[in-house]
């Protein structure tokens, strides 16, 4: 029954979107007002029809309900009710009901608070919401139904891919979602913006906490994955360039341009169409990953099921969306004449090149993608784009975005003069020399990693000029902290997500100086790595919930004293019929020592020892980057009004 | 992309050339995906092995023991290449549900005088003989690959899976996965045409 409940409830939300979509777009054209005035409540109307529809779905996995398929290929009910739980979006058809709930709060949070919006631009927005909703409800009950039956139900379903009964990995897919969504919203925008052929400060008053939002979750939801992938996947490694990788950062690329871009529109009404494409290319990237991931087409460890029907239609609704968004872009963008003019060294002179940059990288990344793809198709030739590839590709384009980085937010609008600017940070710059001589002293000839760690202190002694000059804190040192608590929340969200990226870099830096050794082991033998000695007391058995394990104790000294105890697993799921390895980690922050448990023979195990340098300052970079965002969400202006709407109270983005 | 200055574009036709320009991108990027999933239905494109390289190239070399007890005899690559008409080869093994479902299908083409050779993969000989009697015997030949060598060098995905030879000794299809009605009616029927 309650299965049932939930299919009714999704074809309700379908019958709902689609008038939100009718309502809102038609509405908006024909400038009538009860029309549009109906959108808001349907938008809501949605969102509770989709929350329905998921709550039943989750209730199915809870409880085990065998005779629904779903749940029977992907929950078993001896795993932990946390991954039962996590089960219901860890799968095609659950993760797509997920998408949609949270493109219908999405929807809801631009009808709550986006009362002050003009009425035609928010009908419009939430109308093409609709029709992005009403096209995955579609696909959803058409392709990939979750509630469908199977009779007679077996006695259990056939598990989870054990890999990922994890909780980094349980709420991966949530804040990616949130992220790719966030996009739908800039993008329902931009069009929204195309149609009326008007884009100005408001607009991008509007547009930026959305883009900011989507770009938070974003940062998180790929920092969440590349810390699963490190510790999990037990490789050592934090990034591979996997395909499935690079799809959820070509969205983050085109947001990160977005959020830099809209606050030219927002300011200085320029770089209109530009921004107009950014909102647009965001969504059409974060839908292309969605394409690529579930249609197979694609090589890759972390692919979806595989299925060409599928990926046809998925295909058919990116093409809408995207070649639609495009075309009304080549249609109407002309329109968007600039008003505001700015000399090349200027602070808008600044974020082009940010965004020259940051769209030159996308570009980098987008082919080392889709290439060995279309290379195989067109050409008939297998080849393989790997990190040699992405890494001097994008050396050449990251350091300028860095070298800029640090400078940009304190260039005036307008026009601007370098010198300036630069005796402000000249001893951001001194930091960032020493910092490569430090390296270089100490950890050898590494020249990559040393430019690293003095990147790293240019950005972060960079973000701390910044602050240290807009509060005068050594030309007016009394005044400075009044003058700290008067600075706009935003000032400090942009340096701490500058600030952040250094720290992320720091990290970087260190795992260039990481080292590793695989190694035989007989119970007593002691290994050396990185300063650290290990001894492998024995091997032993375990018994979990729903695993069993062989489990290593080795035993970490450092100059003779204990350190740390790591036990490393290496377990096997029978239901799945699958093994994961369980690395266990120890952090000191200056460094991570990673062990993992391999083959066992001869009476020993093969042990990998991992010593890898500030490998955690590359997650605390990124949720440091997320959190500037989260400050700069938090400021009055984006809560307080838009100029073309007095005393609004926007959209503050954050949609859950 | 747009004029990076915020001052009107030198040129209007070179602006709205340019704002045409993502949308050509996309179509573009577009038919290529949609000709990626018809390949992958096809079997022209895989993502996953390098079996395509196979794709209008003779087969790669081999000789395999007969099945005992089926009365038919071996088969090596020379048979391949001596055929008068298309030849279907197909890699098969007792342990495979999809093998069973496909199995009429063979049968019915067998019946329509569809030459099929069999090759049984990584199968017990007597399995393979129990499967053939239960469920009848479609090939004119068969090969026995126990250690799964020969299936390493076609490239073979999984079983069962089927290929086509054209009279000249070229592969022409390879199809992954069993073979349905739709898939007969689709792909395979036009081809054993245009192959005759």
């Amino acid at each position: 029954m309650i299965p049932e409940l939930g299919h009714f409830a999704l074809a309700l939300a379908l019958a709902l979107s689609l008038a939100q979509a009718i309502f809102g777009l038609w509405g908006a054209g024909r400038a009538d007002a009860r029309l549009m005035a109906a959108t808001p409540p349907l938008a809501g109307g949605v969102l509770m029809a989709v929350a329905a529809a998921f709550a039943c779905l989750m209730w199915s996995f809870a409880v085990n309900d065998t005779t629904v398929e779903n749940v029977v290929q992907n929950s078993h009910s001896a795993k932990p009710l946390l991954y039962k739980l996590s089960g219901t979006w860890g799968n095609h058809e659950g993760s797509m009901v997920l998408w949609v709930l949270i493109l219908a709060l999405c929807g809801s949070a631009v009808a709550a608070f986006g009362r002050k919006l003009p009425s035609a631009l928010q009908a419009r927005v939430l109308g093409v919401l609709g029709l992005v909703a009403l096209g995955f409800l579609a696909f959803i009950l058409a392709t990939s139904n979750p509630f469908n039956r199977v009779w007679p139900p077996p006695e259990d379903g056939q598990g989870l891919n054990p890999i990922l009964q994890d909780p980094g990995l349980a709420f991966h897919p949530p804040l990616l979602y949130l992220g790719y969504v966030g996009c739908a919203v800039t993008y329902a925008f931009a069009v929204a913006a195309l149609i009326e052929g008007r884009v100005d400060a408001a607009w991008g008053r509007w547009v930026r906490p959305w883009a900011l939002a989507a770009w938070a979750f974003l940062t998180l939801g790929i920092a969440l994955g590349s810390w699963w992938a490190y510790y999990e996947l037990g490789w050592g490694g934090y990034w591979f360039w996997d395909p499935v990788e690079n799809a959820s950062l070509l969205p983050w690329l085109a947001l990160t341009a977005l959020i830099h871009s809209a606050i030219v529109v927002e300011k200085r009404e320029a770089l209109k169409t530009w921004t107009i494409f950014l909102a647009l290319l965001a969504f059409g990237l974060s839908l292309l990953g969605t394409f690529l991931v579930r249609s197979g087409v694609l090589n890759s460890v972390h692919a979806f099921a595989n299925d060409p029907a599928r990926g046809t239609v998925i295909l058919m609704l990116l093409m809408l969306y995207v070649g639609g968004g495009f075309a009304l872009f080549a249609w109407r963008a002309a329109a968007m004449q600039p008003t505001g003019v700015f000399a090349p060294l200027s602070r808008e002179g600044g974020l082009v090149l940010n965004n020259l940059l940051l769209c030159s990288i996308t570009a980098v990344v987008l082919v080392g993608t889709l290439w060995p793809m279309f290379a195989d198709y067109l050409l008939e030739q297998k080849i393989s784009v790997g990190p040699p590839f992405f890494n001097t590709a994008l050396l050449p384009l990251a350091v300028p975005l860095v070298a800029a980085m640090a400078v940009g937010p304190m260039l005036p609008w307008k026009r601007a003069r370098l010198w300036p600017v630069l005796q402000r940070l000249w001893w951001a710059a001194l930091g960032g020399l020493v910092a490569v001589l430090v390296a270089l002293a100490f950890a050898g000839w590494h020249v990559l990693p040393a430019l690293g760690f003095g990147a790293a202190a240019w950005l972060i002694f960079g973000a701390v000029a910044d602050i240290a000059d807009r509060i005068a804190l050594f030309s007016r040192p009394r005044a400075a902290l009044a003058r700290a608590r008067g600075l706009p929340r935003a000032a400090w969200g942009a340096a701490m997500a500058h600030a952040g990226m250094g720290v992320l870099i720091l990290g970087l830096a260190g795992m260039g100086l990481a080292t590793d050794r695989l190694i035989l082991m007989k119970p007593g033998e002691t290994a050396q790595l990185g300063g650290y000695g290990f001894r492998l007391e024995g091997l032993r058995d375990v018994q979990g919930p729903n695993w069993t394990a062989r489990r290593a104790t080795v035993a970490v000294t450092r100059e003779g004293r204990p350190v740390t105890v790591l036990e490393p697993d290496r377990r096997s799921f029978p239901v799945g019929r699958m093994t994961t390895t369980e690395a266990a980690i120890h952090t000191t922050w200056l460094a991570d020592i990673y062990v993992v448990l391999g083959d066992e023979r001869d009476g020993g195990g093969v042990l990998r020892l991992h010593h890898n340098p500030l490998a955690p300052w590359i997650w605390l970079g990124a949720a440091i980057m997320a959190l500037g965002a989260g400050i700069s969400l938090s400021d009055r202006r984006v809560r307080v009004s838009a100029p073309a709407a007095k005393a609004a109270r926007p959209g503050q983005g954050a949609p859950a | 992309m747009s004029t990076p200055m915020g001052a009107a574009a030198p040129n209007p036709w070179r602006r709205r050339a340019l704002l045409w320009l993502p949308l050509g991108a996309a179509v573009g990027a577009g038919a290529g995906f949609l000709g990626m999933l018809r390949g992958l239905r096809t079997g022209d494109y895989d993502p996953r092995g390098v079996p395509s390289a196979l794709l209008g190239k003779a087969p790669p070399d081999f000789a395999l023991p007969p099945l005992e007890g089926a009365d038919r005899p071996a088969l090596t690559a020379a048979d391949l290449r001596s055929a008068a008409r298309p030849v279907l080869v197909n890699f098969f093994a007792s342990w495979c549900a999809p093998c069973v479902a496909e199995h009429p299908f063979l049968m019915r083409l067998q019946r329509a005088g569809v030459p099929l050779m069999g090759v049984a993969y990584k199968d017990r000989p007597a399995d393979s003989l129990a499967f053939l009697r239960r469920h009848g015997n479609p090939y004119g030949r068969i090969g026995v690959d126990q250690p799964g060598r020969v299936a390493i060098d076609w490239g073979l995905y999984g079983v069962p899976e089927t290929y086509l030879i054209d009279k000249t000794g070229l592969i022409r299809w390879r199809w992954a996965g069993p073979i349905t009605e739709e898939v007969l009616g689709r792909d395979l029927e036009p081809l054993l045409r245009r192959h005759a």
